[in-house]
C-alpha cells in the first residue's frame, strides 16, 4: 500500500512536472514579446529581456589606475590578487576573494575595476513604446555616447481601424449568408437542393489560392480592387463552405416541431428564419463567429493581395509585416506593435473560448 | 413586411384595386432601386471620403452588415408579393442563392479559370499564347520549385505535423491527468489566437543574433552563446541547410499544437474510465494504457486532426513570407505561388502552381464527399 502511495505520488509528480515545463516552454516566446514591449528601447537593444528577472551581475566597487600601480601592460600582472596578461584582464580575472578585476580602455589610458558580483532586476520600464506605436509620436533618444537620435513613430492606430473595419463585416456577412442558406437546404424542398449542397461539401478544403488570380482580375474589371467590399466578399466566399456546412448541421438538428406550430400560425419562412431559427441558434453562430473573426483578424495572405495596394485600407497584419521588412531591428516598435495586433484576439479568445473550442470541434478543414 | 400586409388589407372595390396595384407596382420599383442607390452611395462614401478614419470605420460597419441584412429583406418582400406558388417556387433561392451565388463566383468557377489560365504563358488567355501543359512541367522540373516541394512535403509535412499532433496528443493526454488542466490548456492553445505575422515577430526575437562579443538579445543564441556555440542568423543560416527551415517549422508547431490537443482532449474525454481501469488491474503499464488503449480508440481523431494540419500546412505562407520571404532555400509552395502570380506577374505558372494545391486536397475531397453520402442527412 505505501509503495503504491508513493508510486501515485511520483506519477503525479510526473505529469505536473512535465505538463509544467511544457506549458513554460510554450508561454516563454510571447512571454519575452510582452515583457519586452514595455522595456526601454535602448535596453531592449542592449540586454536580454530575461535580465528583469533577477540576475547576478559584476558592479565595479572600486578604480584602480595601472600607472599609479606600476603595472607592466605587456607582461603578466597581478592586481589584487589575480593575475593575467592584458588580454585576460580585458576580458576579466577573478581573484581569489570572489571580486572580478577588469581592464578597461586600453594598454595606455586605460583603468582597472574592481567588480563585485551582486544581485539585480533590470526594473526600467516604459510605455513609451506603446505611446510610439499608438499615437505616431517621434521620440529623441539619447545613444550611450552623448549623441541624440530621433526615432520615427509608427501609427498603428489607422490600420487598427482598418482591421476592425474588415473583420467585423467579413464575420457577420458570412454569417448571415450561411445562415439564411442553412436554413434553406435543411427546411425547405426545391430541386437541386442536394447537388448543390455537394458544391459545399466539395468547396470545404478548396484552397483558397486558387481563386486569388481569377479575383483580382474580376476586381480590376469592376474596380473595386482596395476597397472593404472586395475584402469583404473574399472572406465571406472563402469562409462560407464552413459557415454553411456547421450552420447545416445545426440547424437540421432543430426540433421540427417548433417550425411546424409556427407556420400553422401564418408564419412565413423569413419570420420563422428571423424570429426562431437565429436565436435558437446562438451557439452555433458564436462559434463561428469567433473562429471567422480570428481568422480574418490574423489573415495576411488576403488582405495583401486585395488591400496590398491601397494604404488607406492596410490592416494590422500588413502593418507589421512592413515594419518587420522595413524597421526590423526598431525592436521596440516590433514588440509594442505585435502585442497591440494581439490584443483584440486575446481578449475574444480569453472570454468566448468555450464557443471557440465548440467550434473547433463542430469540424475545421478550412480551405 | 408591415408595408405588405397593409397593402392587401386594401383590396377593395375594383378601382380600388387597380390605385392598389399601381402603388405596389411602384413600391416593387422603387424600394429596390432606393436600396441599390443607398448602398452605392455608401460604397462611394467608403471609397472616396477624407472623413475621419473612426466615422470611416463606423460607416463601414453599418453599411456592411446592414447592407447585406436589407439586401435579404428587400428580396424576400419580393418574393412574398407573388402568389402562393411561386412564393413557394422563389423563396427557397432567396435563402440559398446568395450563399450559392458567392460559391460560385470566389471557389467553384475560379478552380475553371485558373486551370484555363494555367494552359497560357505569363500574360494569360487575354494577351498570351497557349502553351498546353508546359508550366505544369516547369512546375516540376525549376529548380527553385524543387527545392519548395522539398520543404513543403518533407521538411514541413514529415517533421512538422508529427511534432504538432505528438506534442498536441502528449499534452492532452497529461492535462487530462492533471489538476491544472484548464489553466494548462488555455496557456498552450493561447497561440491560436495570434496571427502568423504576430508570431513571426515573436520567433524572429527569439532566433535574433548579435555579434559574438555583444551580450545577445534573442534567447536562443543567447543559450547557445551560454553553452560555448556560435551565435548565429538560424533560419537564414544556409550552413545547415535545408534543417534551417525547421526554426520556421517550430513556429508552426507551437501555434497549431493547441488545435491538436484541443481535439485529442475531447476525444480521450469520450473513452469510458471502466476500460483504463480494468487495463490497469490487470497490469498495464501507464505507457501500454497510452498505445494500446488510448491511441487506437482515438484513431479516428487522430486521422481527421493530422489531415487537418497536413491540408493546413500544405498551404503554408504568411510564416515564410514574412520571417525570409522564401530567402536561403526556405520557399514552399505557397510563396513561389505567391512570387509568381503576384511579383513576377507570371500567371500561367502561377495558376499552375495553385492547380497543383488543388490536386494535392482532393483525395481529402473526395473523402468528405463519401462520409457525406453515408451521413445520408438528405
Amino acid at each position: 500500500m505505501a509503495s503504491g502511495g508513493r508510486r501515485k505520488w511520483t506519477n503525479l509528480l510526473l505529469v505536473n512536472g512535465t505538463l509544467l515545463i511544457l506549458v513554460i516552454l510554450w508561454t516563454i516566446p510571447t512571454m519575452g514579446l510582452f515583457i519586452s514591449s514595455w522595456r526601454t528601447r535602448l535596453d531592449i537593444q542592449s540586454t536580454g529581456w530575461w535580465t528583469v528577472f533577477p540576475h547576478r551581475t559584476w558592479e565595479t566597487v572600486a578604480i584602480l589606475d595601472p600607472k599609479e600601480l606600476g603595472l607592466d601592460s605587456t607582461a603578466v600582472m597581478e592586481v589584487e590578487g589575480a593575475t593575467g596578461t592584458f588580454e585576460q584582464l580585458r576580458a576579466g580575472v577573478e581573484a581569489p576573494n570572489g571580486k572580478r578585476i577588469q581592464w578597461v580602455g586600453n594598454r595606455r589610458i586605460g583603468r582597472i575595476e574592481v567588480q563585485d558580483q551582486v544581485w539585480t532586476v533590470n526594473w526600467d520600464f516604459t510605455t513609451d513604446n506603446y505611446r510610439q506605436v499608438l499615437m505616431g509620436k517621434d521620440f529623441e533618444y539619447k545613444n550611450p555616447d552623448g549623441t541624440v537620435e530621433v526615432i520615427p513613430g509608427d501609427n498603428f492606430v489607422g490600420a487598427i481601424l482598418n482591421s476592425i473595419a474588415v473583420a467585423v463585416p467579413a464575420t457577420v456577412i458570412p454569417i448571415l449568408i450561411a445562415a439564411f442558406a442553412a436554413y434553406g437546404f435543411a427546411w425547405m424542398n426545391f430541386t437541386g437542393r442536394r447537388l448543390l449542397f455537394i458544391m459545399v461539401v466539395a468547396m470545404l478544403v478548396v484552397p483558397l489560392q486558387i481563386a486569388l488570380v481569377p479575383l483580382l482580375r474580376d476586381y480590376s474589371k469592376l474596380q473595386i480592387n482596395g476597397t472593404f467590399l472586395a475584402i469583404w466578399l473574399a472572406h465571406t466566399g472563402f469562409g462560407l463552405p464552413l459557415a454553411v456546412y456547421l450552420l447545416f448541421n445545426y440547424i437540421r438538428t432543430l426540433p421540427r416541431e417548433i417550425l411546424e406550430s409556427a407556420f400553422i400560425d401564418g408564419a412565413s419562412h423569413f419570420t420563422v428564419f428571423v424570429r426562431l431559427i437565429l436565436p435558437l441558434s446562438m451557439p452555433a453562430l458564436a462559434s463561428f463567429a469567433i473562429f471567422q473573426f480570428l481568422w480574418v483578424w490574423n489573415d495576411y495572405l488576403v488582405a495583401l493581395i486585395f488591400l496590398g495596394g491601397n494604404p488607406d485600407t492596410q490592416v494590422l497584419t500588413m502593418r507589421l509585416a512592413n515594419i518587420v521588412g522595413s524597421r526590423g531591428n526598431d525592436w521596440h516598435l516590433l514588440t509594442a506593435g505585435a502585442f497591440v495586433t494581439m490584443i483584440l484576439p486575446l481578449v475574444v479568445f480569453f472570454s468566448l473560448q468555450r464557443y471557440f473550442v465548440r467550434g473547433l470541434l463542430a469540424g475545421s478543414v478550412k480551405g | 413586411m408591415a408595408v405588405d400586409q397593409s397593402v392587401k388589407n386594401q383590396d377593395g372595390g375594383f378601382g380600388a384595386g387597380i390605385l392598389t396595384w399601381i402603388v405596389r407596382l411602384v413600391i416593387v420599383v422603387a424600394i429596390p432601386v432606393i436600396t441599390f442607390l443607398g448602398l452605392y452611395a455608401g460604397f462611394i462614401f467608403l471609397r472616396d471620403s477624407a472623413a475621419p478614419k473612426w466615422l470611416i470605420t463606423l460607416v463601414a460597419i453599418i453599411w456592411g452588415v446592414g447592407g447585406v441584412a436589407v439586401l435579404f429583406w428587400v428580396f424576400n418582400w419580393i418574393v412574398e408579393l407573388f402568389s402562393d406558388k411561386w412564393r413557394d417556387r422563389l423563396q427557397p433561392f432567396v435563402f440559398v442563392g446568395p450563399a450559392v451565388a458567392i460559391l460560385t463566383w470566389y471557389l467553384a468557377f475560379p478552380v475553371v479559370r485558373t486551370f484555363y489560365i494555367s494552359l497560357y504563358n505569363r500574360d494569360g488567355p487575354q494577351y498570351g499564347q497557349f502553351v498546353g501543359l508546359a508550366n505544369y512541367v516547369t512546375v516540376f522540373t525549376d529548380r527553385l520549385m524543387r527545392e519548395a516541394f522539398r520543404n513543403n512535403i518533407f521538411l514541413w509535412i514529415l517533421f512538422g505535423v508529427p511534432l504538432t499532433v505528438g506534442f498536441g496528443l502528449v499534452i492532452a493526454t497529461l492535462a487530462d491527468r492533471s489538476k491544472f488542466e484548464r489553466i494548462s490548456k488555455a496557456m498552450i492553445f493561447l497561440p491560436m489566437a495570434i496571427s502568423f505575422v504576430g508570431a513571426s515577430v515573436i520567433w524572429n526575437f527569439i532566433y535574433v543574433v548579435r555579434p559574438i562579443d555583444a551580450p545577445q538579445i534573442g534567447l536562443l543564441n543567447a543559450i547557445v552563446v551560454g553553452l560555448g556555440g556560435t551565435p548565429r542568423s538560424w533560419p537564414a543560416y544556409t550552413a545547415i541547410s535545408p534543417w534551417n527551415n525547421l526554426f520556421l517549422v517550430i513556429i508552426v508547431a507551437w501555434l497549431q499544437t493547441g488545435f491538436a490537443m484541443v481535439l485529442f482532449s475531447a476525444a480521450l474525454k469520450g473513452i469510458p474510465d471502466e476500460i483504463l481501469e480494468a487495463a490497469r488491474v490487470d497490469g498495464a503499464n501507464e505507457f501500454q494504457v497510452f498505445f494500446r488503449i488510448m491511441v487506437p480508440t482515438i484513431r479516428g481523431t487522430i486521422i481527421t486532426v493530422t489531415t487537418t494540419i497536413v491540408i493546413f500546412t500544405l498551404k503554408i505562407f504568411d510564416v515564410v513570407w514574412v520571417m525570409t520571404g522564401g530567402q536561403f532555400g526556405t520557399d514552399v509552395i505557397a510563396t513561389q505561388f505567391y512570387r509568381q502570380s503576384f511579383i513576377a506577374r507570371n500567371a500561367g505558372y502561377g495558376s499552375a502552381i495553385a492547380i497543383i494545391l488543388l490536386i494535392a486536397v482532393i483525395p481529402v475531397m473526395i473523402y468528405n464527399l463519401r462520409q457525406f453520402r453515408e451521413q445520408e442527412a438528405f
